[in-house]
Protein backbone atom coordinates (compact mmCIF):
# COMPACT_ATOMS: atom_id res chain seq x y z
CA UNK A 1 0.00 0.00 0.00
CA UNK A 2 2.83 2.41 0.87
CA UNK A 3 4.37 1.76 -2.56
CA UNK A 4 1.04 2.68 -4.18
CA UNK A 5 0.89 5.93 -2.19
CA UNK A 6 4.44 6.80 -3.27
CA UNK A 7 3.54 5.94 -6.87
CA UNK A 8 0.46 8.18 -6.65
CA UNK A 9 2.43 11.13 -5.27
CA UNK A 10 5.26 10.59 -7.77
CA UNK A 11 2.83 10.58 -10.69
CA UNK A 12 1.11 13.72 -9.34
CA UNK A 13 4.47 15.50 -9.05
CA UNK A 14 5.41 14.40 -12.58
CA UNK A 15 2.04 15.69 -13.87
CA UNK A 16 2.62 19.13 -12.37
CA UNK A 17 6.33 19.48 -13.12
CA UNK A 18 6.68 18.06 -16.65
CA UNK A 19 7.00 20.86 -19.24
CA UNK A 20 5.06 19.23 -22.12
CA UNK A 21 1.26 19.21 -21.99
CA UNK A 22 0.84 15.76 -23.51
CA UNK A 23 3.19 14.21 -20.93
CA UNK A 24 1.25 16.02 -18.24
CA UNK A 25 -2.01 14.45 -19.51
CA UNK A 26 -0.35 11.01 -19.53
CA UNK A 27 0.99 11.64 -16.01
CA UNK A 28 -2.58 12.38 -14.94
CA UNK A 29 -3.67 9.05 -16.43
CA UNK A 30 -0.89 7.30 -14.48
CA UNK A 31 -2.09 9.10 -11.31
CA UNK A 32 -5.60 7.74 -11.99
CA UNK A 33 -4.23 4.21 -12.43
CA UNK A 34 -2.35 4.43 -9.10
CA UNK A 35 -5.46 5.84 -7.39
CA UNK A 36 -7.67 3.09 -8.79
CA UNK A 37 -5.21 0.47 -7.43
CA UNK A 38 -5.41 2.14 -4.00
CA UNK A 39 -9.23 2.20 -4.14
CA UNK A 40 -9.21 -1.48 -5.11
CA UNK A 41 -6.98 -2.21 -2.10
CA UNK A 42 -9.55 -0.35 0.06
CA UNK A 43 -12.15 -2.97 -0.95
CA UNK A 44 -14.19 -0.71 -3.23
CA UNK A 45 -13.95 -2.47 -6.61
CA UNK A 46 -16.82 -0.68 -8.38
CA UNK A 47 -15.34 2.75 -7.66
CA UNK A 48 -11.90 1.45 -8.72
CA UNK A 49 -13.23 0.22 -12.07
CA UNK A 50 -15.01 3.56 -12.63
CA UNK A 51 -11.83 5.48 -11.79
CA UNK A 52 -9.73 3.31 -14.10
CA UNK A 53 -12.06 3.32 -17.10
CA UNK A 54 -13.46 6.84 -16.92
CA UNK A 55 -10.65 8.92 -15.39
CA UNK A 56 -7.64 7.08 -16.81
CA UNK A 57 -9.34 6.44 -20.16
CA UNK A 58 -12.05 8.91 -21.09
CA UNK A 59 -10.65 12.04 -19.43
CA UNK A 60 -7.18 11.39 -20.89
CA UNK A 61 -8.80 11.07 -24.33
CA UNK A 62 -10.58 14.42 -23.79
CA UNK A 63 -7.30 16.08 -22.73
CA UNK A 64 -5.36 14.63 -25.66
CA UNK A 65 -8.12 15.75 -28.06
CA UNK A 66 -8.09 19.27 -26.61
CA UNK A 67 -4.28 19.43 -26.85
CA UNK A 68 -4.33 18.13 -30.43
CA UNK A 69 -6.70 20.95 -31.43
CA UNK A 70 -4.03 23.54 -30.57
CA UNK A 71 -0.80 24.31 -32.43
CA UNK A 72 2.84 23.83 -31.39
CA UNK A 73 4.92 26.59 -29.78
CA UNK A 74 7.56 28.18 -31.96
CA UNK A 75 11.13 27.45 -30.68
CA UNK A 76 11.44 31.00 -29.29
CA UNK A 77 8.07 30.73 -27.48
CA UNK A 78 9.05 27.31 -26.15
CA UNK A 79 12.30 28.62 -24.66
CA UNK A 80 10.48 31.57 -23.07
CA UNK A 81 7.73 29.37 -21.58
CA UNK A 82 10.22 26.76 -20.31
CA UNK A 83 12.32 29.43 -18.55
CA UNK A 84 9.20 30.94 -16.94
CA UNK A 85 7.96 27.51 -15.81
CA UNK A 86 11.30 26.55 -14.26
CA UNK A 87 11.40 29.70 -12.12
CA UNK A 88 7.78 29.19 -10.95
CA UNK A 89 7.71 25.43 -10.42
CA UNK A 90 11.15 24.83 -8.93
CA UNK A 91 9.67 25.45 -5.47
CA UNK A 92 7.04 22.69 -5.64
CA UNK A 93 9.23 19.79 -4.35
CA UNK A 94 10.33 22.04 -1.46
CA UNK A 95 6.71 22.98 -0.75
CA UNK A 96 5.83 19.28 -0.88
CA UNK A 97 8.45 18.49 1.78
CA UNK A 98 7.46 21.53 3.89
CA UNK A 99 3.73 20.60 3.78
CA UNK A 100 4.59 16.99 4.70
CA UNK A 101 6.80 18.17 7.58
CA UNK A 102 4.15 20.55 8.93
CA UNK A 103 1.52 17.82 8.64
CA UNK A 104 3.66 15.24 10.47
CA UNK A 105 4.50 17.77 13.21
CA UNK A 106 0.85 18.81 13.69
CA UNK A 107 -0.31 15.18 13.48
CA UNK A 108 2.04 14.07 16.24
CA UNK A 109 1.38 17.15 18.41
CA UNK A 110 -2.37 17.64 18.01
CA UNK A 111 -3.66 14.41 16.47
CA UNK A 112 -5.67 13.78 13.31
CA UNK A 113 -9.47 13.97 13.60
CA UNK A 114 -11.16 10.90 12.15
CA UNK A 115 -14.86 10.66 11.22
CA UNK A 116 -17.07 8.10 12.93
CA UNK A 117 -19.54 5.82 11.11
CA UNK A 118 -22.91 7.48 10.32
CA UNK A 119 -25.06 4.57 11.44
CA UNK A 120 -25.40 0.81 11.32
CA UNK A 121 -28.09 0.83 8.60
CA UNK A 122 -25.68 2.43 6.09
CA UNK A 123 -22.93 -0.02 7.01
CA UNK A 124 -24.99 -3.01 5.94
CA UNK A 125 -26.00 -1.50 2.56
CA UNK A 126 -24.12 -2.42 -0.58
CA UNK A 127 -23.34 0.05 -3.36
CA UNK A 128 -26.36 -1.04 -5.43
CA UNK A 129 -28.78 -0.48 -2.55
CA UNK A 130 -27.25 2.92 -1.79
CA UNK A 131 -27.41 4.03 -5.44
CA UNK A 132 -30.89 2.70 -6.24
CA UNK A 133 -32.62 3.27 -2.88
CA UNK A 134 -30.88 5.78 -0.60
CA UNK A 135 -29.40 8.10 -3.27
CA UNK A 136 -31.93 7.77 -6.09
CA UNK A 137 -32.07 11.52 -6.69
CA UNK A 138 -28.32 11.50 -7.39
CA UNK A 139 -28.96 9.28 -10.41
CA UNK A 140 -31.38 11.84 -11.87
CA UNK A 141 -28.78 14.55 -11.35
CA UNK A 142 -26.14 12.36 -13.01
CA UNK A 143 -28.42 11.90 -16.02
CA UNK A 144 -28.69 15.67 -16.50
CA UNK A 145 -24.94 16.02 -15.97
CA UNK A 146 -24.20 13.42 -18.65
CA UNK A 147 -26.41 15.35 -21.09
CA UNK A 148 -24.43 18.49 -20.20
CA UNK A 149 -21.23 16.55 -20.88
CA UNK A 150 -22.52 15.55 -24.30
CA UNK A 151 -23.11 19.25 -24.99
CA UNK A 152 -19.50 19.95 -23.92
CA UNK A 153 -18.12 17.31 -26.30
CA UNK A 154 -20.24 18.73 -29.14
CA UNK A 155 -18.77 22.18 -28.46
CA UNK A 156 -15.27 20.64 -28.32
CA UNK A 157 -15.54 19.11 -31.79
CA UNK A 158 -17.70 21.84 -33.38
CA UNK A 159 -16.22 22.89 -36.69
CA UNK A 160 -13.57 20.14 -36.58
CA UNK A 161 -14.55 18.82 -40.04
CA UNK A 162 -14.21 22.33 -41.56
CA UNK A 163 -10.63 22.61 -40.28
CA UNK B 1 -14.94 12.87 16.54
CA UNK B 2 -12.20 10.60 17.80
CA UNK B 3 -8.59 11.63 17.57
CA UNK B 4 -5.68 9.52 16.37
CA UNK B 5 -2.40 10.82 17.75
CA UNK B 6 0.02 8.62 15.85
CA UNK B 7 1.05 9.68 12.36
CA UNK B 8 2.01 6.08 11.52
CA UNK B 9 -1.65 4.93 11.68
CA UNK B 10 -3.37 4.22 8.33
CA UNK B 11 -5.54 7.32 8.86
CA UNK B 12 -2.40 9.43 9.07
CA UNK B 13 -0.94 8.00 5.85
CA UNK B 14 -4.23 8.55 4.00
CA UNK B 15 -4.52 12.10 5.25
CA UNK B 16 -0.86 12.91 4.46
CA UNK B 17 -1.28 11.63 0.90
CA UNK B 18 -4.50 13.64 0.46
CA UNK B 19 -2.86 16.82 1.78
CA UNK B 20 0.18 16.43 -0.52
CA UNK B 21 -2.02 15.74 -3.57
CA UNK B 22 -4.09 18.80 -2.72
CA UNK B 23 -0.98 20.98 -2.26
CA UNK B 24 0.46 19.96 -5.65
CA UNK B 25 -2.91 20.55 -7.37
CA UNK B 26 -3.36 23.95 -5.79
CA UNK B 27 0.20 24.90 -6.72
CA UNK B 28 -0.49 23.83 -10.31
CA UNK B 29 -3.69 25.90 -10.49
CA UNK B 30 -2.19 29.00 -8.90
CA UNK B 31 1.05 29.15 -10.88
CA UNK B 32 -0.01 27.86 -14.31
CA UNK B 33 -0.97 30.29 -17.04
CA UNK B 34 -1.89 27.56 -19.52
CA UNK B 35 -5.64 26.84 -19.47
CA UNK B 36 -5.25 23.08 -20.10
CA UNK B 37 -2.72 22.82 -17.27
CA UNK B 38 -5.19 24.58 -14.94
CA UNK B 39 -7.77 21.93 -15.88
CA UNK B 40 -5.19 19.25 -15.05
CA UNK B 41 -4.79 20.90 -11.62
CA UNK B 42 -8.58 20.80 -11.10
CA UNK B 43 -8.49 17.12 -12.04
CA UNK B 44 -5.73 16.51 -9.47
CA UNK B 45 -7.88 18.16 -6.76
CA UNK B 46 -10.70 15.76 -7.65
CA UNK B 47 -8.22 12.88 -7.26
CA UNK B 48 -7.50 14.07 -3.71
CA UNK B 49 -11.24 14.22 -3.04
CA UNK B 50 -11.77 10.72 -4.47
CA UNK B 51 -9.05 9.38 -2.19
CA UNK B 52 -10.65 11.20 0.77
CA UNK B 53 -14.04 9.56 0.06
CA UNK B 54 -12.49 6.12 -0.45
CA UNK B 55 -10.45 6.39 2.75
CA UNK B 56 -13.50 7.65 4.68
CA UNK B 57 -15.60 4.73 3.45
CA UNK B 58 -12.87 2.23 4.31
CA UNK B 59 -12.22 3.62 7.80
CA UNK B 60 -15.91 3.81 8.72
CA UNK B 61 -16.77 0.45 7.07
CA UNK B 62 -19.34 2.13 4.77
CA UNK B 63 -17.85 1.16 1.44
CA UNK B 64 -21.25 1.02 -0.30
CA UNK B 65 -22.02 4.64 0.58
CA UNK B 66 -18.53 5.86 -0.34
CA UNK B 67 -18.59 4.01 -3.68
CA UNK B 68 -21.92 5.63 -4.57
CA UNK B 69 -20.45 9.05 -3.77
CA UNK B 70 -17.26 8.30 -5.74
CA UNK B 71 -19.28 7.25 -8.81
CA UNK B 72 -21.27 10.51 -8.56
CA UNK B 73 -18.03 12.49 -8.18
CA UNK B 74 -16.50 10.80 -11.24
CA UNK B 75 -19.57 11.64 -13.36
CA UNK B 76 -19.38 15.29 -12.22
CA UNK B 77 -15.64 15.30 -12.93
CA UNK B 78 -16.04 13.98 -16.48
CA UNK B 79 -18.76 16.48 -17.32
CA UNK B 80 -16.75 19.35 -15.84
CA UNK B 81 -13.68 18.41 -17.88
CA UNK B 82 -15.68 17.88 -21.11
CA UNK B 83 -17.44 21.26 -20.85
CA UNK B 84 -14.28 23.07 -19.70
CA UNK B 85 -12.22 21.53 -22.53
CA UNK B 86 -14.84 22.77 -25.01
CA UNK B 87 -14.63 26.27 -23.52
CA UNK B 88 -10.81 26.20 -23.56
CA UNK B 89 -10.67 25.14 -27.23
CA UNK B 90 -13.25 27.84 -28.07
CA UNK B 91 -11.14 30.44 -26.24
CA UNK B 92 -8.06 29.22 -28.11
CA UNK B 93 -9.75 29.71 -31.49
CA UNK B 94 -10.81 33.24 -30.51
CA UNK B 95 -7.56 34.47 -28.95
CA UNK B 96 -5.02 32.15 -30.64
CA UNK B 97 -3.45 31.39 -27.28
CA UNK B 98 -3.97 29.17 -24.25
CA UNK B 99 -2.53 31.85 -21.95
CA UNK B 100 -5.02 32.77 -19.22
CA UNK B 101 -3.78 36.40 -19.36
CA UNK B 102 -5.13 36.67 -22.92
CA UNK B 103 -8.67 36.20 -21.58
CA UNK B 104 -8.36 39.42 -19.57
CA UNK B 105 -8.23 41.36 -22.85
CA UNK B 106 -11.63 40.07 -23.99
CA UNK B 107 -14.59 42.47 -23.83
CA UNK B 108 -16.76 40.02 -21.96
Amino acid sequence: MLILFLLLLGCALFTVLTPTLIMSALGLAATSVALSLIIFELKQPLAAVFELSVCAGLITAVFVSAISLTRRYSPAEERCVAAGRLSRFIWLPLLFLAAGGVYVYLGSEIGIPVARPLGDHMESMGVREVLWQARRLDLLGQLFLVLTGVFGVVVLFKGWHKR
Amino acid sequence: MTVIGEITHPEGVFALCIVLLWVSALYCIMLSRNLIRILIGVELISKALTLLLAAGGYLTAQTGFSQALIVTLIVVEVVLIAVAAGIVVGAYHRTGSLDVCELEKLKG
